[in-house]
């Protein structure tokens, strides 16, 4: 298993939040890296997020919130990925997160909160080990076949 | 032994090379008349006012609102006892983006970043008891600008304020939407029409207030570098004029009414020569592009406030001192009106305590620092100088790229500024994770203490959806539900026309219509913006 695991990466801006800076420089950072990066924009629903991500196939959906509002926002998103049957793929989130909000958010089952100033190699970092994680599991599941 | 001294590269942000002295030579090629001139006299490089802030200091104005009406209502009330003399309405998300509050696509926002406002009732209650015939009232608000024009001018007309009298800005700069900050709805030639429309109606009807504040704030804060940010706010200011007199204006109708809004961080020198250069270049862009003849006509008059985009999430406090900062550089940049970002806004919308530290900066700056005795202090010092025409030609090369490729209404629609904003917000990020632009706390004597990050926060009520839901209900309920759908029946024929709108939204606001209501006729006859989504 030496070859190189491609990380897709669904980029998301959930709700009414219009700040897409943070999340326009992360896919800049993971395309450099050499990910395959999807963009939603901006005034995403929960709906046209898990749609996006059960099209484009993404093993990572990352996204970035600053109005304050990342907690419902996850919770609806997590309950929706369930109910889509997507609940296993990796959710990260960026963007305006208090560190005692972020626990409530890992919690609730998201993987990783990457606040406002993270450093660039710990999302990259992040994002290639789960890929790797992603593709081994994905791996030993399909091998019967 | 002599020993080897290695001078330190500096090159700004907009990406001009510093040296490390200035001489007369660098200055020698100004001519003081034609190339500066005294303040108040074009080109305005020196400011707009001759004896600027010793007439009258800089206009405080801290950005406020949250949750319901009457709670903000409360904290208007608080900043003007304590001596802010104009207000700056901040509205939540769904407001924003024309939602009323029991939208669903407004879940978890009402009230948040802002107030929320449904109808005219909550205008009435977060005006109620403010002498509006005093205190002058900023909108932050865009793609629905003149729906929230409209109601404050109903409020006013309840106050018995008569319209001549009324005093104040409306944001209602979309284009910078589609570029920064995101709050748009309408694809951008309907957009820019219903701006028109504030445009024309304003030059009208209301001669002291201003229909739009040009931002170049919001692009700035999206990653543009200085130099990019006042070019593409005077491509876009621009850009409204050239419809205003599309449409039959004559410019000095409507410009002496423009106002804009800039950003100040990050270096102290490059943001006054962005300032001195930008007004420069205004003045001859509006006289000879734009054939005004009236000096007013040819005047950036302007808020120039501390950005968010230079706080930090660490170490918090720091903020303070940063915003000091940066009302310093506004004060000698010759801004008309300042505002700053408290110190905990790189977390949340400002505590009361925050927003007060914010206010008391500016005015102990004002009346204890002697910022407002001499005009344009740093005028003739060389680097100041020269820097303000190297700023210049800078501004002048990006607005001449998006010119040739076929102007900003076109570098918008297409994502062309946008994705020029990102890559450089990248390119800036890795500079500063590199090193190469120091933030103090953040890339150099980092704290890993504990708790470096602890600040008293504002915290949002979640009970503000239910209060706020119960309002519009109530309203929906008692309003004259026949009269609403008839004057929304004429506004949606009116849409379609090129008739000005403002009459037809001030029918519908006195009726009581709901912000969601009009915007949906909006969104029936103008359709919505599909954003360019390539990196």
């Amino acid at each position: 298993m030496s070859e190189q695991v491609k990380s897709r990466v669904l980029i998301a801006k959930p709700g009414l939040d219009g700040h897409d800076r943070g999340a326009k420089v992360v896919a800049h950072l993971l395309i450099e890296a050499g990910m395959e990066v999807i963009y939603t924009g901006l005034h995403q629903t929960a709906d046209q997020i898990v749609k996006a991500a059960l099209e484009e196939d993404v093993n990572v959906i990352a996204l970035s919130i600053l109005s304050g509002a990342h907690i419902p926002i996850c919770e609806q998103l997590l309950k929706k990925m369930k109910q889509a049957k997507i609940g296993n793929k990796t959710v990260v989130v960026g963007g305006v997160i208090p560190e005692a909000d972020a626990r409530i958010l890992k919690k609730m089952g998201v993987k990783a909160v990457f606040p406002t100033g993270t450093r660039f190699e710990d999302i990259t970092g992040f994002i290639t080990k789960t890929a790797r994680t992603t593709a081994e599991v994905t791996s030993i599941k399909t091998k019967p076949r | 032994m002599k020993k080897e001294i290695t001078i330190r590269e500096v090159t700004l942000e907009s990406g001009i090379p510093v040296k490390p002295v200035y001489t007369p030579d660098d200055v020698r090629e100004i001519n003081y008349t034609e190339d500066i001139g005294a303040p108040g006299e074009f080109p305005f490089v020196r400011g707009i006012h001759s004896n600027m802030y010793r007439v009258q200091p800089w206009t405080m104005r801290q950005y406020a609102g949250f949750g319901t009406p009457c709670e903000t209502n409360k904290r208007f009330k608080y900043l003007i006892e304590n001596g802010q003399d104009a207000l700056n309405v901040a509205f939540d998300l769904p407001t924003q983006n024309g939602l009323d509050s029991d939208d669903p696509r407004a879940f978890g926002e009402v009230g948040r970043v802002g107030m929320a406002v449904d109808t005219l009732k909550d205008m009435e209650d977060a005006f109620d008891g403010i002498p509006i015939d005093r205190i002058s009232t900023s909108l932050t608000i865009n793609p629905i600008a003149s729906i929230m024009i409209a109601m404050y001018l109903v409020v006013a007309e309840k106050h018995n304020v008569p319209l001549d009298q009324v005093r104040g800005t409306a944001q209602n700069d979309i284009l910078k939407e589609y570029i920064g900050r995101g709050t748009w709805i309408f694809p951008v030639v309907p957009s820019v029409k219903l701006i028109g429309d504030t445009i024309e109606y304003c030059a009208r009807h209301l001669p002291r207030y201003n229909p739009l504040s040009v931002c170049g704030y919001h692009i700035r804060e999206s990653g543009a570098t200085p130099a990019q940010e006042m070019a593409y706010a005077l491509l876009i200011a621009k850009a409204y004029a050239l419809h205003s007199i599309n449409r039959g204006l004559k410019p000095d109708e409507f410009l002496p009414r423009f106002s804009f809004n800039f950003d100040i961080h990050g270096n102290i020198f490059e943001q006054v020569a962005k300032f001195r250069a930008g007004r420069r270049l205004w003045a001859r862009i509006t006289r000879n592009e734009l054939n005004a003849k009236d000096p007013r006509s040819m005047m950036i008059r302007m808020i120039a406030g501390g950005g968010g985009g230079g706080l930090t999430i660490e170490e918090p406090e720091n903020n303070i001192v940063r915003g000091a900062y940066y009302a310093l550089t506004s004060a000698l940049s010759g801004t008309q009106t300042m505002a700053l970002c408290s110190y905990d806004e790189a977390y949340t919308i400002p505590s009361e305590k925050a927003a007060l530290i914010s206010l008391r900066t500016m005015q102990i700056l004002s009346e204890e620092m002697g910022l407002c005795d001499t005009v344009d202090p740093l005028a003739g010092s060389y680097y100041v100088e020269r820097l303000t025409n190297e700023m210049e030609k800078k501004i002048t090369a990006h607005i001449n790229e998006v010119e040739e490729l076929g102007g900003i209404v076109k570098c918008v629609e297409n994502g062309h500024i946008q994705r020029q904003v990102s890559y450089q917000a990248f390119q800036h990020e890795k500079e500063i994770q590199a090193g190469k632009f120091v933030k103090v706390g953040v890339n150099k004597y980092r704290s890993e203490k504990k708790g470096s990050r602890k600040v008293a926060l504002y915290k949002y009520n979640p009970r503000t959806v239910k209060e706020q839901i119960k309002r519009l209900n109530k309203v929906r309920k008692e309003r004259d539900k026949k009269l609403v759908m008839k004057n929304l029946g004429i506004l949606k024929e009116k849409a379609s026309s090129s008739e000005n709108l403002m009459p037809h939204i001030l029918d519908c606001v006195r009726a009581y219509a709901t912000v969601g209501e009009m915007t949906g006729v909006f969104k029936e006859v103008f359709g919505e913006f599909k954003e360019p989504v390539k990196i």
